[in-house]
């Protein structure tokens, strides 16, 4: 697209967003209530977040880069890129989260039929079903093809039986996409991508209590529970083939990286010391760390941004996105280290009204998952030594 | 704009790579002229092949002679110049001191800009004042004097200082010495009477100079720009030259990144490819993230250069400091990896270490610029 109409789409979008984001929309993110989840029990925290998630709909941009009949706006990669810089300019919130749009989206706009995109992809974009990831269990963490979750075939479904753990939000959500064995005898061919209703009799969850003190994790388990093979004409109940569903999977797997790698290095548009600074005098060498991370971070939000470039081009090596979550997820974590020594004391507190009920120390421990889930930093490095300098061995 | 190379681009990045593979290789232009203690540190045949490649002049105007190109253009050609360890005064006289010229006057642009894209003159800058990188303070004084101007004070790290043809040389026309304002820059012909080389062979076998002005008068044609207005070309100069030294790093730190990768697939001990052990493994690929974020942050500071974007002074320090990071490990790592051998000078992987100390050092190191991205912030 010529550069003129990229400039008159950046003017129509500036304008669109100025007319519709109402100002409390504008605010920084400040916990996961900020931002819609969608699903069938979904709530509005507010008038002000109803009104962006519709808007948003209407337009297609919950999911601006999806095709048009599929619930997006069709914008062209170039388009998306003005879009979402034109949204962090005036710090837009995004009008709509969720593991759909992020992770089971961009696998069935690869691997689904047509039948399941008009179907789920509508679903996702407008907000009204809410899905979460069955894919670690209690014995398959790093080692995740292991997994023992088994589907017995019954001719037109499978009784499904076993646990899935690290299932995000799996209380509040609608449906699951969920890894299954079909097949005992062959490792890494014998899963199955299912899709099925979180209602359905014999699925149940229990959260998990985190050393956050917070629950956005699940055990769930399948006791019994029918999966239909098909929910309709060109629907089928799985996403690929049967038996293939580890493609699906390590196609999603790459997807997760690229959004946790995305989340890496937190608050993109402020240096961590001019914020901590305005909170009080940094000792010397505190000031120097954060300088020193500040240049880390200013450093990483070049390279998402020219993976995003590339990726959008076809360009870059395909393992990418490993560098990037490993480097993105340590930086987080570094981060949340330097907020802890900026805050001092008060940083400590676990459930004061002044720090919102130990926000500081609760994010703090929250990110350091960031490098254990969606796959460890230490398999990061060995996917990185494997696929991409191609280091000899195992 | 995208952060890759457009076509162009990428095609003039296969010209450099080959060019500098062949003609610019650490046994034809390092080793070669290091072993024959070369005064000036770099060869002029190269040079010369240089400027028919139009690399002298990729940044001078094409009303000047030049290709008028930009930093990101530049930064490609320093690349390939890091990956190689190729001497040559390409950051120094194609760089900074195109664009301080890019700032003067018809005559002066006459006067110098011919030579540089021709590639028979060699021009070096001439800024620091003591061992550490601190432009804001410029102690060096040019009074006033006939019709023109009387030069004192000295001058260190003068990259090749001795073999220029001509320098450009930051100056106080008044004010005292941390002032912003009242800094000229000044064309200095070599054969200027009352200055004076003590020429230093450093670490990376480059040659620099104390250099020494003694009351060296110049007329008024060697004033690049206004008098008293220098600071803003320094400053465009200095973000020229930080950036495209921030590119060279990344060169450097490829290079020394490459050759430690294969002799990690080469190497045996214990019966098996050293290559094989999951402890060398991750710091490999540790050392390719951090690789691959500082080309990326270089490539958007030099974006910004090109765009004359706000940000492009705090992205030329974010860029300077984080390849010095990289480019630091890369270094010592590959040092350590290559175990014994890496101690020798047979060996090329400690010429990088070599060439990333001086690099290092060129226009601020990672602690200079850490505290200019702190200062910028606000903090």
């Amino acid at each position: 697209m010529a550069e003129t109409d990229l400039e008159s789409f950046r003017a129509e979008a500036r304008e669109w967003l100025e007319a519709n984001c109402p100002p409390e929309m504008r605010e920084p993110v400040r916990d996961e209530g900020d931002v819609y989840w969608g699903g069938r029990n979904g709530s509005f925290k507010n008038d002000a977040q109803k009104a962006w998630f519709e808007a948003c709909r209407d337009k297609g941009y919950t999911v601006p880069e999806w095709p048009k009949p599929y619930g997006g706006a069709g914008l062209s990669p170039a388009e998306g890129k003005i879009l979402r810089q034109e949204m962090a300019r005036i710090n837009a919130r995004p009008p709509l989260s969720s593991f759909g749009i992020w992770m089971l989206g961009p696998a069935l706009l690869h691997f689904g039929t047509e039948g399941q995109k008009q179907k789920f992809l509508n679903e996702i974009a407008r907000g009204e079903i809410r899905w979460c990831q069955g894919y670690s269990e209690p014995g398959s963490g790093s080692d995740l093809v292991s997994m023992q979750t088994y589907g017995e075939d019954k001719g037109d479904h499978w009784i499904v039986n076993g646990q899935k753990i690290w299932t995000s939000y799996a209380d509040e959500a609608d449906w699951i996409f969920c890894l299954v064995r079909t097949d005992k005898e062959n490792k890494y061919q014998g899963i199955t991508f299912m899709l099925f209703d979180m209602a359905n009799e014999g699925v149940s969850t229990k959260p998990i209590k985190l050393i956050s003190g917070y629950s956005p994790f699940c055990e769930t388990f399948m006791d019994d529970v029918m999966v239909p093979k098909s929910y309709g004409e060109d629907i089928p109940g799985y996403v690929g083939e049967i038996n293939r569903g580890w493609d699906v999977a390590k196609y999603l797997l790459g997807h997760e990286r690229e959004m946790i790698s995305a989340t890496g290095g937190g608050d993109r548009a402020s240096s961590l010391g001019a914020v901590s600074a305005r909170q009080g005098e940094l000792d010397p060498v505190l000031r120097a760390e954060m300088a020193m991370f500040d240049v880390d971070a200013l450093s990483f939000t070049a390279m998402s941004e020219k993976f995003m470039d590339e990726l959008k081009a076809n360009k870059g090596h395909p393992a990418q996105p490993n560098m990037l979550k490993y480097a993105g997820t340590e930086l987080n974590k570094r981060r949340h280290e330097l907020i802890m020594a900026a805050g001092g004391s008060r940083a400590l507190e676990w459930e004061s009204e002044e720090t919102q009920g130990g926000k500081t120390a609760r994010g703090w421990l929250r990110t350091k998952a960031n490098s254990i889930e969606g796959g460890t930093s230490e398999v990061m490095l060995n996917v990185i030594s494997k696929r991409i300098l191609e280091l000899p061995g195992s | 704009m995208p952060l890759y190379h457009d076509d162009d681009q990428a095609m003039l990045a296969d010209t450099a790579s080959q060019f500098m593979g062949e003609e610019g290789a650490i046994g034809k232009q390092l080793r070669h002229w290091r072993d024959r203690d070369c005064k000036d540190g770099f060869g002029h045949d190269l040079w010369k092949q240089m400027a028919e490649m139009g690399f002298t002049g990729m940044l001078v105007g094409e009303d000047d002679g030049g290709l008028g190109m930009g930093q990101v253009e530049a930064n490609i050609v320093l690349e390939e110049i890091g990956r190689n360890l190729t001497p040559s005064p390409f950051l120094a006289s194609s760089v900074l001191a195109a664009t301080a010229l890019k700032h003067a006057d018809g005559a002066v642009r006459e006067r110098w800009l011919p030579g540089l894209v021709s590639g028979d003159h060699v021009y070096s800058v001439a800024l620091d004042e003591g061992p550490k990188h601190r432009p804001e303070k410029i102690a060096a004084k040019a009074e006033k004097s006939g019709n023109g101007f009387r030069l004192t004070g000295s001058k260190d790290f003068v990259i090749h200082g001795a073999s220029a043809d001509m320098l450009i040389v930051a100056a106080r026309t008044s004010g005292s010495d941390s002032d912003a304002d009242g800094v000229t820059l000044f064309a200095v012909p070599k054969d200027a009477a009352n200055m004076s080389h003590e020429a230093v062979r450093l670490v990376d076998s480059s040659m620099a100079t104390h250099t020494k002005f003694d009351g060296v008068e110049l007329d008024g044609d060697a004033v690049i720009g206004e008098v008293d207005g220098g600071r803003e070309i320094l400053n465009a100069m200095l973000r020229a030259g930080r950036v495209g030294a921030a590119a060279e790093g990344v060169g450097v730190a490829r290079g020394a990144m490459d050759m430690t990768v294969d002799y990690l697939k080469q190497r045996k001990q214990f019966g098996q490819l050293i290559g094989e052990f999951q402890a060398l493994q991750h710091r490999a690929a540790h050392l390719y993230s951090e690789v691959e974020i500082a080309k990326a942050v270089t490539i958007k500071a030099a974006q910004l250069v090109d765009g004359g974007s706000e940000k492009a002074d705090l992205m030329a320090s974010v860029a300077k400091a984080k390849v010095a990071k990289a480019a630091g490990l890369a270094v010592r790592e590959g040092v350590q990896m290559h175990g014994g051998i890496g101690m020798t000078d047979e060996y090329d992987i400690g010429l990088y270490m070599k060439r990333d100390r001086a690099l290092q050092e060129f226009l601020g190191d990672q602690y200079y610029h850490a505290g200019r991205v702190a200062e910028l912030s606000g903090y």
